[in-house]
Formats: structure tokens, C-alpha cells, sequence
């Protein structure tokens, strides 16, 4: 047990610092990719390019560039932004930690509790009218693009029906969870609805064909011979299997949006989170701030992909032994 | 039972192909004809943009019209007015008009007819979205089999590549990619990809969704391996390739074919979402995804502009998954045996 | 046979709608079980044994599958019986054991877990309790150390303990029927013997036994009565030494014939029925054996009706051929089945 939790330790340092190596290589030995011209800015002359180059430590060699970067970054974490000069990485993605962390845990509690009951709905009432609704709902919220969603629901909100029935709802940005619980949960809402419709439908479309498959299951039809309720059938039964996959699902998905692949919804609700942060040093090329967060996204991936096994084998007695 | 004897009973009773047979179910899955018949619409409205445009419109939608004008209900209008509410710059182009030739869905800020630039994004985001989905299956399932096959190191080495690339967000990589090689385009060994051409986002959607059909088609090629079929093969002194070809590949190929409109519907999700965040297709270009973008600064003015790419984007991507569902649905065997008693 | 039959079925027909059309599974059973006593059921696979067994439980829950007729129990008609309780009999009175003990267990609990899930299904127990029977019952079915294996997971068990962890919980309540489908098709021969001895032993307890299986030895060795399937209807039924020693059905005859004996001629090649099993889609309207028979005349045409022959009342068969002399008739056709062709194995 040590030794496999050791063996999956060194191998999630691996792939951090394989992807961060990966980013590095991206946006440093790309030809033409070059930060100091960004920082410089347009047409500067080749003396204050160079300087740039220089008080930036853009002219060392690249490995010492890395490693300078990274002690920057994990040892001293004292590194800066490139385009805000003094304005520190590690303090801004501290910043940013919580608005994510808002967005995400909301989002994922309603998208969980609605893709489980449409799910199971669906798969019981197979061969009904409802059941191809819910899926049609499902269908929906996969092909929706999740911007494009944060936009109509801005529009709703924000002008078309914002003198009537939305005239609760504040303007996009994001207030403190400390501040006022209360302005905190208002500003969260649509982001909330809006991220998890998106993920409800395939956790729905997924969950109900675990649990179709589960119900034909021979273990099903021993339940049902045994004498329980189809209500005991279901839920003590059939969903307690289709959950496993569902929840290894679930923690990936789960640290993937913590790590920043909500990006898109904080760019269009104006919250100010990792993915915000994220794509703004992307368009600027600040690699200090890049190199951060991309970090940062695979420390919560990593994390996720090693808690759900944890969770697997609490959820499966036969993945403890494996 | 050889073939000598056509008329036994087992040879009377030989089921069809199974793709005779998933082609049967298929074609009676209801939704996901209907699926089709959507698709088929999206796809040949979109080829016919040049018809529109130039028949229909007469009108250039790649060309800014700050100052046209045109007519509407029989009076001649400007398609753009100032701007009389808000910050005052800007403008405010014509909006829907219902009448296909004069702006049927209004104009953007640049005074361009909306609906002949969604018929052309059309084309660039089925473009992109059907051949980077194609790509990516095509790369996946050969990087996928030979992981599979190979095992042992080459496993190992593909496996732990895959592993980094799937554990990164994958939205996040294409945005690094695309920032990185929108500045000078992609230049590897003899691949060479210009920073303005679709190929660009078409590459590098390809590429980040590569172990998304590699993986599970590792995993496919591993329990085949282990089976008797290719133990015979391999037993019979058959050399490798043909094992591949003759017994790996055909069995793999129906899960191939059903990611097919899956991932076409992924990639055209990503597309918009890249070109939204002006990292994807570049002007004069269009695509779904840019459209929405340009009509960022009007959604409370013109939200046409914007609502209407993203149905599109919407219906099909909807189609495209509904389609694949069907797909599946006909071509996984482990599918058809449940069900029964 | 006693008078008052603890089950008694009849007319029984189960039916699949499937896209070529509805498809006959079980076709006009009858057959009734006394209290305490074995009835053994034969049949080749596809002769509508299993399907007739779960539609007495009503454990067909498919939409598309059609049943009527009528399963008396205790005088009751299971299949008009409320869903609640209808529930209370499954489990409690009627029990039922499956083919596949690899599957028939939930993987996510303790084999403790389940079988005491069932007991608090019908009685009201404190979980304690349910536990420590659940203990007593694993160690009745001679599970070693079943203390602490009550606490382990299907997995951890053996096929063969898995079907005794699931017969324990099939008795957890006292049931007066246990229905066994093929319980011991998927385990070693060593381990098919314990769990006979296990049914017989609970038989000795009181309950009667429905047994389904396509294996003639195992019926020899153990029931009471047997009823021969073929193509979803009764093709003879009567107490195990008629049957045995004077079968009266041509289909029950080459079963009886292909049971190899070790004590016999050594034969060359295993005398089978020749042709192929009849499908529930394709159901003759006459005798479903006539198709395979060698015996088949114009009379097979129209469907013969179970009906009592020379000896033993209840000794029945379904075959229109002559009540007497049927001994010797068996005979002319066992010189013929050498001769067959192959084609097809039968049992």
C-alpha cells in the first residue's frame, strides 16, 4: 500500500513536471514566440529590445531560464509578472483561488444532485415519454457552447427581461463569500446554472446507461427475487453500482474546473478566477503568470485523478485488492 | 459448415454483415434520422453561401459597408446609424429585417449581412469541426492500436505522453498553442502551417483530443490481444501487419466510427470557443464562433448578431451527438445483447 | 401425490414481442408441486424451463413479455397478486436460486449484508440480529469460518461459495418453495455434489424443491418427480422411477439415451437426438418434437395433449403413438440413431 502511494506520488511529480516542461517548451522555443517583444512593445528598437531581454533574464540559456523560473516560482515564490511589473504570480493566483472555488463547488453540487436524479429518472422510465425528454435535455446541455450560454443568460438577466422578472439579479463581477454571504450567492447564481447545466446532461446520459445496464444486471433480478421494493431495487442497487464510473467522472471533471478549465465562464461573468487570470496572461504572453497557473491546473488535476482512486476503491471493494 | 452447401439451414439462417445490420437499425432509429436530416440541412445551407450571397443578399460579406444602405419595407435606410445610447462610440447596424435580401438577420458593426456571414462561418466551422474530428480519430486510433499491440515500452512511452496531455485542461492547451502559433504559424519538420489558414485551428484541435480516442482504444487493443482469435493468428506465423490490419483493425473500427460525429461535435465546440476568444479562425475568415464574438459589442443592442451563430452551433452539435448516439447505438454489439429478459 | 399442491400452474404461456413478431416462449404449461416434495425440471436449452420458473416469481420485467394463465399458490393466483404482495411471497415463500453465482450477488456489499437485507425485507429484526442469522445460515451451508466471511464481498468468495452464500440466503426466511435454476450448470463436479446434498437437506427440512437443469444425472440422483420440457410445453411428467425405467416420450428417450453409462457398451460415438432444437420463434403447430422424431406419422400434425398411458395415473406424456407397447418402439428407434449424422449435439 506505501509503496503503490509512493510509486503514484513520484508519477504525479512526473506528469507536473513533464506539463510544465511541455509549457515551457510551448511558449520559449516556438520560433518567433517572443516575450520581450510583447513586454517592449510594438516597434521597439533593437537596444531596448535588448535590455528587455536581458533585465527579464530572457538571455540566458533556455534550461537555466527554466530552472530559474521554477526556483522563482516553488522556492523563493517570489516570481513576477512580466507585464505587471512587482505584481507577484503566487499572490494572484491565491486571489483568484477563490472566486473559482465559488463557481466550481455551486456549480458542481447542482450539476451532480441533477444529472443523478435525471439519470435515474430516465432509466426507469425507459420506453416512456419522459425518458427521451430528459435525454433531449441531456443533448442540449452537451451541444450548448458554455460562453455563448453566460451570454444569452447576461442578455436575459442583464436587458430583455432585467426590468421585470430578473431585476434581482446584480451585473456581472463577483462579491466575497466573507463580504456578504447573501451578494456572494446572488452574483454566483447564473455562473452556477450556466456551468452546470452544461455538465448535468452528460453526467444525466452517462448515469442513465449505467444504470439501464445495471438493472439487467443478474444481481437486479436476486434483489427482485429476494422481495425488496423496486425503490430499494433502484436506489440501494442498480444506482449504487452506476455511481462508480459516475464518480471517477466526477473527479476529474471537478479538477480540471479548479485547475481552470472554467475559463469561459469567468471571462463571460466577469469573474475575476484562475481561468480569467489564465487567459489574460495568455494574451499577453506573461509567462511567469502562465507558467503559475498551467502548474497550478495540473496540481488539481494530478490531485483529482489520485483522490479518485481513493474514492474508487471506497465505492468498489474489487478495485482494493487490484 | 462449408460453402458447399448453400441450401443447409445454417446458411439460409446467416444473419446479415453487421454493418448491413447497423445500418438497418440505424435507419430505423427515428431521432437519429431526424438528426441527420438536420445536419444534412446545416450542411447544405452552408455550401450554398456563395449562391446567397451573390443571388439572394448581393452583398459581400467580407466586405465592411460603414456606409451602405438599404431598403427596408420600400425606404431606403443606412446600415449603420450612430450610436445614440451608451458611450456614443459606436454604432448601431440595421437589425433584422426577415427579408433575405436586404439583411435578413441586419448587420454587424462593420454594416456586413449577418446571414450571408453565418452561411459562410458555417462553412469554416463544419470545415474545421468534420476534419480535425477525423484526424484526431484517425491519429488516436493509430497511435491507440499501436500502443495496444506493441505493449512494453512503446506502451509505456505513448501511455505516459497521453497521460500529460490528458491531465492538462483542454481547453487551456489550445489556447496555448493557439497564442503561441497564431504569432508565426506552425512549422514542424515538413509540416508547415500558416498563422491565418484554417489548418491552424484544424491541428491543433486535432491534436489536444488525440488521447481522447487513444485511450480507450488502447484499452480496446489490450483485451483483443489477449484473445483467441489473434493468439491464433499470431500462432500461425501471420506477420504483424497483417494481424493488424486483418484482425485488430476491423474490430476496432466500429468504436473509430462512432467517435467520429462525437468528436466532430467536440471540435466544433472547441473551434467557436478558440475563435470566440479570438484565437481560433482569424479574419477575413469566419466562422461560427467569431460571428458570436463580433456580435459581443452589440448583445444588447443587436443581440441577433449573436444569438443566432450560437443556435447554429447548438442544433448542430445537438444533431452531431444525437447522430453518434444512434451510431453507437447500432454498431456496439455489447448493446444490442441487453435488453432481453 | 398428495391432494392440496403447494404450487399448482396452469396453462401457463409466457410470450416475447420481439421485431420479427411474438415469439412463444412457454406455450400452455401446466405442472403443480406437492408440499415437500422435488420436482425435477429437464429440458434443452431455449425449452422454456428458466422463463416458465421466473414468470411464476413474475421476474419477467420486460415490457415487451406477455404472460397469462394461472400459478396457484397455497390457492392463491400469483399473477393477479398486488405488487406488495406478491413481494411478500418472493423471498419469503417462494425463493429463488440462479444459474450464474459469479453474477447473482450485488459487488458492492458483504455477503452478510445481503443476506441480511433480505431477512429485515420480511421480518422485523434489528440489524444485530439479521446479522448473527446471517452468520448461522453461511455456517449451515458449511461455509468455514463464517464469522468473518460474512464480511466479505462476493469477489473474495469461490464460485462454489458464492452459490452456497447465495442458498443461504434463499433460505434466510423459511421459504416452503425454492425454485433452483441450473444451480450447479456453472461449478466443478466436486462442488455440484455438495450443493445437491445442500437441497436435499433442506428438503429433509420441509420444503419443496423446484430443480431445473438439463443434466438427467443429476435429476436421478435427487427429485421426487420430474416433468420433461421441450419446446416450452410439457412432453412428459411423472414420479422419477416411471420416468426412468419406463419413459414413455420419443424426446425422452434420447435424453435418457445420450446420457453416456459407465457401466454400459463402450460406444464409439454418443448417441444424440438428430436436429436442431426447436426455437421459440419457430414453433410447430402440431407435436414441437414431430420435426425431430423418427416416429412422426399424420397425427403429429395437431397437438397432442398430456394425457395419462397405461400405467401410473401420474405418469403422463404428450405423444399420440399407442399407449402400449412403447418399451419396444424405443428399441427400433435406438438401432437407428447410430446410423445418424451428427449434425447436432442434444443435451
Amino acid at each position: 500500500m506505501l509503496s503503490f502511494a509512493l510509486k503514484r506520488f513520484a508519477s504525479a511529480l512526473l506528469v507536473m513536471f513533464a506539463i510544465s516542461v511541455l509549457v515551457f517548451l510551448i511558449f520559449f522555443a516556438t520560433p518567433g514566440v517572443d516575450p520581450a517583444a510583447r513586454i517592449a512593445g510594438r516597434n521597439a528598437d533593437p537596444a531596448t529590445l535588448a535590455q528587455v531581454r536581458h533585465s527579464f533574464g530572457l538571455d540566458r540559456p533556455m534550461p537555466v531560464r527554466y530552472l530559474l523560473m521554477m526556483r522563482h516560482l516553488l522556492i523563493d515564490r517570489d516570481l513576477e509578472s512580466f507585464v505587471n511589473r512587482g505584481s507577484r504570480v503566487i499572490p494572484q493566483i491565491l486571489q483568484a483561488t477563490p472566486v473559482t472555488l465559488s463557481l466550481v463547488v455551486g456549480a458542481a453540487l447542482i450539476w451532480m444532485v441533477a444529472g443523478v436524479v435525471m439519470g435515474t429518472a430516465a432509466a426507469t422510465l425507459r420506453g416512456r415519454a419522459a425518458d427521451p425528454l430528459i435525454m433531449l435535455v441531456g443533448v442540449v446541455g452537451v451541444s450548448l457552447p458554455a460562453y455563448w450560454l453566460g451570454e444569452v443568460v447576461n442578455l436575459v438577466t442583464q436587458k430583455q427581461l432585467h426590468s421585470s422578472v430578473f431585476s434581482w439579479v446584480p451585473p456581472p463581477g463577483y462579491v466575497g463569500i466573507g463580504r456578504d454571504p447573501g451578494q456572494w450567492a446572488l452574483h454566483m447564481l447564473f455562473p452556477w446554472l450556466t456551468l452546470a447545466l452544461l455538465y448535468a446532461g452528460i453526467y444525466a446520459r452517462l448515469l442513465r446507461g449505467e444504470v439501464v445496464t445495471a438493472l439487467n444486471e443478474d444481481y437486479v433480478r436476486t434483489a427482485r427475487a429476494k422481495g425488496l421494493s423496486e425503490r430499494r431495487i433502484l436506489l440501494r442497487h442498480a444506482l449504487r453500482c452506476s455511481l462508480i464510473p459516475i464518480v471517477s467522472l466526477f473527479g476529474l471533471d471537478f479538477g480540471a474546473l479548479v485547475g481552470g478549465a472554467a475559463l469561459l465562464t469567468e471571462v463571460v461573468f466577469g469573474l475575476p478566477g484562475i481561468g480569467k487570470l489564465t487567459y489574460d496572461a495568455l494574451q499577453n504572453l506573461d509567462l511567469p503568470v502562465i507558467m503559475g497557473t498551467v502548474l497550478y491546473a495540473a496540481f488539481f488535476v494530478v490531485l483529482a485523478n489520485a483522490l479518485v482512486d481513493i474514492l474508487y476503491a471506497r465505492l468498489d471493494p474489487r478495485a482494493r485488492h487490484a | 459448415m462449408t460453402a458447399a452447401q448453400p441450401s443447409s439451414t445454417a446458411e439460409a439462417r446467416r444473419s446479415p454483415g453487421p454493418w448491413r445490420t447497423a445500418a438497418a437499425d440505424l435507419s430505423r432509429n427515428r431521432s437519429a434520422l431526424a438528426a441527420a436530416v438536420v445536419l444534412l440541412i446545416v450542411v447544405t445551407a452552408s455550401l450554398c453561401a456563395p449562391l446567397y450571397a451573390a443571388h439572394i443578399a448581393h452583398t459581400d460579406p467580407f466586405q465592411s459597408h460603414v456606409s451602405g444602405t438599404t431598403v427596408v419595407g420600400g425606404k431606403t435606410v443606412p446600415v449603420l446609424t450612430p450610436s445614440s445610447t451608451g458611450l456614443g462610440l459606436g454604432v448601431t447596424p440595421i437589425g433584422p429585417t426577415w427579408d433575405p435580401a436586404h439583411y435578413f438577420l441586419g448587420a454587424d458593426n462593420q454594416g456586413r449581412d449577418v446571414m450571408a456571414r453565418l452561411l459562410y462561418g458555417g462553412r469554416t466551422s463544419l470545415f474545421i469541426g468534420f476534419t480535425a474530428a477525423v484526424l484526431t480519430c484517425l491519429v488516436g486510433t493509430a497511435v491507440g492500436v499501436v500502443a495496444g499491440y506493441a505493449g512494453g515500452v512503446v506502451d509505456s512511452v505513448i501511455s505516459r505522453v497521453l497521460d500529460v496531455v490528458w491531465a492538462f485542461p483542454v481547453y487551456l492547451l489550445a489556447i496555448c498553442l493557439s497564442v503561441v502559433l497564431l504569432t508565426n504559424g506552425l512549422h514542424l519538420g515538413p509540416l508547415t502551417v500558416d498563422a491565418g489558414s484554417l489548418w491552424l485551428p484544424v491541428t491543433i484541435i486535432a491534436a489536444i483530443y488525440v488521447p481522447y480516442i487513444a485511450r480507450p482504444l488502447r484499452g480496446q487493443v489490450l483485451v483483443l490481444r489477449n484473445k483467441e482469435f489473434i493468439h491464433a493468428a499470431v500462432g500461425s506465423g501471420a506477420p504483424t501487419p497483417r494481424i493488424l490490419r486483418r484482425e485488430v483493425l476491423p474490430n476496432v473500427l466500429p468504436t473509430t466510427i462512432v467517435f467520429v460525429p462525437l468528436m466532430t461535435a467536440l471540435a466544433m465546440l472547441t473551434e467557436s470557443a478558440l475563435s470566440f476568444l479570438s484565437v481560433g479562425v482569424q479574419p477575413p475568415d469566419a466562422s461560427w464562433g467569431t460571428i458570436i464574438e463580433d456580435g459581443l459589442g452589440l448583445l444588447y443592442t443587436r443581440p441577433a448578431v449573436t444569438i443566432a451563430p450560437g443556435l447554429l452551433i447548438a442544433l448542430t452539435t445537438a444533431a452531431l451527438n444525437v447522430l453518434g448516439d444512434g451510431v453507437r447505438d447500432a454498431l456496439d454489439p455489447g448493446a444490442r445483447l441487453r435488453g432481453g429478459v | 401425490m398428495p391432494d392440496q399442491p403447494l404450487l399448482d400452474v396452469r396453462d401457463l404461456r409466457v410470450s416475447f414481442r420481439t421485431r420479427q413478431g411474438t415469439v412463444t416462449a412457454v406455450d400452455g404449461l401446466s405442472f403443480s408441486v406437492a408440499p415437500g416434495e422435488i420436482l425435477g425440471v429437464v429440458g434443452e436449452s431455449g425449452s422454456g424451463k428458466s422463463v416458465s420458473m421466473l414468470a411464476v416469481l413474475r421476474l419477467l420485467t420486460n415490457p415487451n413479455v406477455t404472460v397469462s394463465g394461472e400459478v396457484l399458490f397455497r390457492g392463491r393466483d400469483l399473477l393477479t397478486l398486488p405488487d406488495r404482495e406478491m413481494r411478500s411471497v418472493r423471498g419469503r415463500e417462494i425463493a429463488m436460486v440462479f444459474q450464474d453465482p459469479m453474477t447473482a450477488l450485488t459487488p458492492v456489499y458483504t455477503v452478510g449484508w445481503q443476506i441480511a437485507e433480505q431477512i429485515r425485507a420480511h421480518e422485523p429484526v434489528s440489524r444485530r440480529e439479521a446479522h448473527a442469522r446471517a452468520v448461522q445460515l453461511l455456517s449451515d451451508v458449511g461455509i468455514p469460518d463464517a464469522a468473518s466471511r460474512v464480511n466479505a464481498y462476493p469477489h473474495e468468495f469461490s464460485g462454489g461459495m458464492r452459490q452456497r452464500a447465495v442458498i443461504a440466503m434463499a433460505l434466510s426466511c423459511g421459504p416452503s418453495l425454492l425454485i433452483a435454476d441450473e444451480p450447479t450448470t456453472a461449478l466443478d463436479v466436486t462442488v455440484q455434489a455438495q450443493i445437491l446434498d445442500l437441497m436435499r437437506q433442506l428438503n429433509e427440512g420441509g420444503s419443496a424443491v423446484v430443480l431445473i437443469t438439463h443434466d438427467m444425472g443429476v435429476i436421478s440422483q435427487i427429485a421426487d418427480r420430474v416433468l420433461v420440457m421441450y419446446g416450452g410445453r410439457a412432453a412428459e411428467e411423472g414420479p422419477r422411477r416411471a420416468v426412468f425405467h419406463g419413459p414413455r416420450h420419443p424426446y425422452t428417450w434420447g435424453l435418457l439415451d445420450s446420457v453416456p453409462r459407465v457401466d454400459g457398451p463402450r460406444l464409439r460415438r454418443l448417441p444424440t437426438i438428430a436436429g436442431v432444437p426447436v426455437t421459440p420463434g419457430s414453433l410447430p403447430e402440431g407435436c414441437a418434437f414431430a420435426p425431430r422424431c423418427r416416429l412422426r406419422h399424420e397425427r403429429c400434425e395437431e397437438r397432442p395433449p398430456l394425457s395419462v398411458g397405461d400405467g401410473d395415473a401420474a405418469h403422463r406424456d404428450a405423444c399420440w403413438l399407442p399407449s402400449g407397447g412403447r418399451a419396444a418402439l424405443r428399441l427400433t428407434t435406438r438401432t437407428a440413431t447410430g446410423k445418424d449424422t451428427d449434425t447436432e449435439v442434444a443435451s
